[in-house]
């Protein structure tokens, strides 16, 4: 089964798991798995209106999906996901 | 807590160097015990920023992805990731919170004036979600 890896701000909603290993044919199947197994995951990935959030970045194995087919890029058993959130910032003040 | 070895240290601190009058950026790994996170390395990461890298960082997703897996094959966790602020205080800005999404995680922000680098502050971000989080100011223990 393909294997999620778990970013560690968010393996307390994930059981404390580091991993989580679902049964997926697609990028798509392979999340909603995720979710429905750890429901507490759903509002640290998705916006109220079931977006992926901007900050959270899904990779199979070291391609980003949305240089792919998003949620139809399909998954084999032996590939890795990884949610990874952005890490960005600077000292740049938006003063008005 | 951050605990973080002398040498891990000097390192993040001499990679703000020399990267001035650009931010540099970077990854720490090591352990997360309840409220301590200990490090045991730091991957130095490329700012993608090219177009505003002197007062601003981002961390290209793919180099994360890859530094997770190279940090699981020595059993270390991404606890932390530093940055620099050349000719700036080392405390954070609006930005930085606004982009920090790690929670339970440290966040090590150097000073660097005229290309030395003065004080080093680190801040965990607190909180549950995007509307209640804060970036509070927490200790280091170097050695
Ligand atoms: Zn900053």
């Amino acid at each position: 089964m393909p294997k999620i890896h778990i970013p560690t701000p968010l393996r307390q909603y994930a059981g404390k798991q580091p991993a989580i290993e679902v049964e997926a044919s697609t990028i798509g199947e392979a999340l909603s798995g995720l979710v429905a197994q750890h429901p507490d995951l759903r509002r640290h990935l998705y916006t109220d209106d079931g977006k992926l959030r901007a900050f959270v970045n899904v990779y199979l194995n070291d391609e980003d999906i949305r240089y792919l087919q998003k949620d139809a890029t399909p998954v084999k058993a032996s590939d890795s996901i990884s949610i990874v959130p952005s890490i960005a910032g600077g000292r740049f003040d938006f003063r008005l | 807590m951050l605990k973080i070895p002398q040498s891990v240290y000097d390192s993040l601190r001499h990679h703000g160097e020399k990267t001035y009058p650009h931010e540099c950026c970077g990854v720490l790994l090591g352990q997360m015990d309840g409220d301590i996170r200990t490090v045991a390395s730091a991957a130095p990461a490329g700012n993608t920023r090219t177009d505003s890298a002197h007062n601003r960082y981002n961390i290209d997703p793919k180099d994360l992805v890859r530094i997770q897996r190279e940090g699981r094959e020595r059993e270390e966790d991404i606890v932390g990731f530093y940055h620099s602020h050349p000719d700036h205080p080392a405390q954070w800005s609006p930005t930085d919170l606004a982009e920090a999404h790690w929670f339970g995680c440290s966040y090590v922000i150097t000073s660097v004036e005229k290309g030395k680098a003065v004080l080093t502050n680190s801040f965990e971000l607190t909180g549950t979600d995007e509307n209640d989080k804060k970036l509070v100011d927490e200790k280091i223990e170097v050695g």
